[in-house]
């Protein structure tokens, strides 16, 4: 039991992106680089993409998944990574936002 | 990120090791940093610093804005007794993130059967825990009732510095478990350390609410814990 971890690889998200990279699909990684304030999800967490807009994992409480995989849809297509920031100062928060009132910064990087 | 990155960092994580994934924010490199691994500079001190403390972060060094995701062993919550809880509670904790085990001598409890897909160990705690020894990432969950399966394993739980200790039995029955620990040559100070009757008081009737109350239990101990133990570890 010491020797062995247990990731869910129907659940954690960067056991899903090795298995969907060894698929042969292609794969967008979002990483919560910053937080202030209330924020659902801690630095460090993942939310995993593919191509065609299938995703695990979470970046915040299902407030900013949406737009994270749009963005990340992006960056799978011309590699250049991406640097996103949610918040209620956001202009589009009424839209896009987190109703906890507090801010993240997700970096979104291409995998490959 | 590089795929190479990514499966290095599953091998690290799935063999419970700690490793940073450091990337540079301004052009997008990454490198998978080991713990152990020598790493020069300012870069150094900050990696070495995230290692001790396990928080994931953004650090300024030699000119460029780096990110380190910093990931340490998931918790572990081992379970003396293949009861009728745990068959609720390994499950349960496992989706909580959890790493689990499953120790119970007594064959006709710790069967497959009772427990498809869960590292299941039948034999004595003495046995399983000279193997796999318990560590401050570790909570222990003694649910036998039975002295001579339960006191082996909230002694060496108690000795490990587990970050949680629990085990089911009323007031009474704790009351006797005190006397023939502290008769064994546990201190009696660290008694108090163990959380019996378990759990948290919901007033939880089945074994799966009683699960849901070591749970909740657990993961309070888990993060109110004070950080000290792992920079003594470091």
């Amino acid at each position: 039991m010491a020797d062995v971890s247990h990731l869910d690889d129907t659940r954690d998200p960067l056991a899903i992106a090795e298995d969907w990279m060894g698929a042969g699909r292609e794969v967008a990684i979002a990483t919560v680089v910053e937080t202030w304030g209330s924020a659902p999800r801690p630095v460090g967490s993942h939310l995993v993409i593919d191509a065609d807009g299938n995703f695990h994992g979470s970046v915040s409480g299902g407030c900013v998944e949406g737009a994270v995989v749009t963005e990340a849809i992006d960056v799978i297509g011309d590699g250049n990574p991406k640097m996103l920031e949610f918040g209620v100062a956001d202009e589009t928060a009424w839209r896009v936002g987190l109703s906890c009132g507090g801010r993240i910064k997700v970096y979104v990087e291409r995998l490959g | 990120m590089d795929p190479h990155l990514l499966k290095g960092l599953n091998a690290e994580r799935r063999a419970r090791r700690a490793a940073i994934l450091l990337t540079d924010l301004g052009d997008g490199r990454d490198r998978l940093i080991r713990e152990g691994d020598q790493v020069a500079g300012a870069l150094g001190d900050i990696v070495a610093k995230a290692f001790r403390s396990g928080k994931s972060g953004s650090a300024d060094a030699e000119g460029r804005t780096f990110f380190l995701n910093v990931h340490v062993p998931p918790p572990r919550l081992v379970m003396i007794g293949a009861v009728h809880i745990s068959q609720a509670l390994a499950p349960m904790a496992r989706i909580a993130g959890f790493d689990i085990a499953i120790i119970d001598p007594r064959t006709a409890f710790a069967t497959p059967d009772r427990f498809p897909d869960m590292p299941l160990h039948a034999d004595w705690p003495e046995t399983v825990l000279k193997e796999n020894p318990l560590d401050s990432y570790t909570a222990v969950a003694a649910l036998t009732h039975d002295p001579k399966i339960d006191d082996f394993a909230l002694k060496a739980a108690l000795d490990a510095r587990c970050f949680y200790v629990g085990a089911l039995g009323s007031r009474k029955t704790h009351a006797a478990r005190v006397e023939r620990l502290t008769a064994g040559g546990a201190p009696r100070e660290e008694m108090a350390r163990i959380h019996a009757p378990i759990g948290l008081d919901i007033g939880a009737a089945s074994p799966a609410e009683i699960a849901v109350a070591v749970l909740a239990q657990v993961i309070g101990a888990l993060r109110t814990r004070k950080t000290e133990t792992r920079d003594a570890a470091a």
